[in-house]
């Protein structure tokens, strides 16, 4: 029990562990899969994994925007930006993806006018800058950013702007846990659900999980304790036999989510039939596309994008740690070949890739527990 | 990108409804704060933001957690502030 005193408070800790002692069967082995790459940050950081008794596995799911972008995307993205008179422009965590030619940064020092940008609507600054050049956003992520986006969209149509559009990318995490679901690779217990992504769904698309898969879903926040707590809750139900969906995070997660959100997302997006995922492959509805009325928006109409299939590198095994089959340090290439300077798989990538936030932090608590244990 | 970030309403814009001028640990920008209409904001009140939108309205404690939170996640946070202190949204 080294790890307590980096706890904010140790002694709610120390007890939830005890509690959570108690609660687990004797004999029966528990896989809880946290959805969220923020969730997997803090596991990390925190050791939580050593801290939990051992018949209790977290496994890593595929709730990282970035990491779950296939190649051929990233390569349709550095089309566009290659076209004449395009600015493109992506968030920062965007540049170093890989695609099948390279990424953003490579691209850019091509020659390509990539900007890295905070919000969407800097985006629409620099196309409202730039009237004699073609704006294009790459917009990624789950329901945390389809809003933002969208509100963009809106903007730049009430102000008449008409050399912005969007190469969407948005992915909705339902079908993601879905697909999960439907795996034959992986068998759980539970779900820790995603904290940001349910700001904005709030918790009763996650209903189905419960009902009709009869696993336990509690959505969480970020803080080791409230992981913990968590666990706690999953494992309480299970104890008594029951199975909801819990909202473990109500001082940020309302129950109904953020209606207005929602609504905009529902008013320039609509579901696409199907969308490739990086290491799941393809999952029907489980991407947005632009609906026709905000077309003019739409990089995918405006250009001429050429829809690459890029298979992932033979050795980069990112799908098997998104679906929680393979642990980061069990992947072939991992923290040798792959690193987050030369990553080869987007979960190396991104900071809240599980294989870059174990690479960062977590193999010193291993390390930390070894030591711990000699002591 | 993926980070929800706290920050602190300093200052209501008459003008433009849709923003506010928010401190995110000492960076001091405009963030849109459409997405809460039905959220009737003053200053010093604490919201979440997501690129440039404030999503939630959270009390003054869970915006210190999760000040902390980000502050221990060091360079993907760096990362965020600095992308931040170039935005200039209107």
């Amino acid at each position: 029990m080294r790890f307590v005193d980096e706890f904010r408070d140790a002694d709610v800790a120390q007890a939830l562990a005890a509690q959570i002692i108690d609660l687990c069967e004797p004999g029966r082995q528990y896989k809880f899969m946290e959805v969220c790459g923020g969730h997997t940050h803090t596991i990390y950081k925190h050791g939580l994994e050593d801290y939990l008794p051992a018949n209790i596995t977290l496994v890593h799911g595929p709730g990282c925007p970035v990491c779950v972008i296939p190649m051929g995307r990233v390569d349709d993205a550095i089309h566009l930006a290659e076209q004449p008179d395009v600015i493109m422009t992506s968030f920062g965590d965007m540049m170093r993806v890989p695609g099948g030619r390279g990424s953003f940064f490579d691209s850019k020092a091509a020659g390509a006018d990539i900007r890295m940008v905070y919000s969407p609507l800097d985006s629409l600054k620099i196309a409202r800058q730039n009237p004699d050049k073609r704006v294009v956003f790459m917009a990624i992520g789950f329901e945390t950013t389809a809003p933002s986006s969208a509100m963009t969209v809106l903007r730049a149509a009430a102000e008449g702007i008409d050399n912005f559009s969007i190469f969407c990318n948005h992915v909705t995490i339902i079908p993601a846990i879905k697909a999960i679901l439907d795996s034959p690779d992986l068998r759980l217990d539970g779900f820790i659900g995603p904290g940001h992504v349910s700001t904005v769904i709030g918790c009763r698309p996650y209903e189905f999980i419960a009902r009709d898969y009869g696993k336990p879903l509690v959505c969480a926040g970020f803080e080791p304790l409230d992981i913990l707590q968590s666990v706690y809750m999953l494992l309480k139900q299970l104890a008594e036999d029951r199975c909801e969906v819990e909202n473990q995070y109500t001082r940020v997660v309302p129950w109904n989510g953020n209606l207005k959100a929602l609504q905009v997302i529902g008013q320039v997006m609509e579901l696409r039939p199907y969308f490739e995922w990086r290491g799941l492959g393809f999952i029907s509805h489980s991407a947005l596309k632009v609906r026709d009325e905000y077309s003019d928006f739409d990089a995918e109409r405006l250009f001429d994008v050429p829809g690459v299939r890029v298979a992932d590198p033979k050795a980069c095994q990112c799908g098997e740690v998104l679906k929680g089959v393979l642990k980061p340090w069990e992947c072939k290439v991992f923290g040798t070949a792959c690193t987050p300077e030369t990553p080869i798989g987007t979960c190396m990538v991104s900071s809240e890739g599980a294989c870059a936030a174990y690479y960062n932090f977590g193999r010193f608590s291993r390390e930390r527990v070894k030591e711990a244990t000699r002591t | 990108m993926c980070l929800g970030i706290p920050g602190e309403v300093i200052e209501l814009l008459p003008d433009r409804p849709d923003l506010a001028k928010v401190d995110v640990s000492g960076v001091k920008r405009s963030i849109n704060i459409g997405l809460l209409e039905n959220e009737p904001l003053a200053p010093g009140d604490w919201i979440l933001i997501h690129v440039g939108f404030a999503l939630s309205k959270i009390d003054e404690q869970e915006a210190k957690a999760a000040l902390d939170f980000l502050e221990g996640i060091g360079q993907a946070y760096a990362d965020e502030l600095a992308a931040l202190q170039d935005s200039r949204i209107e």
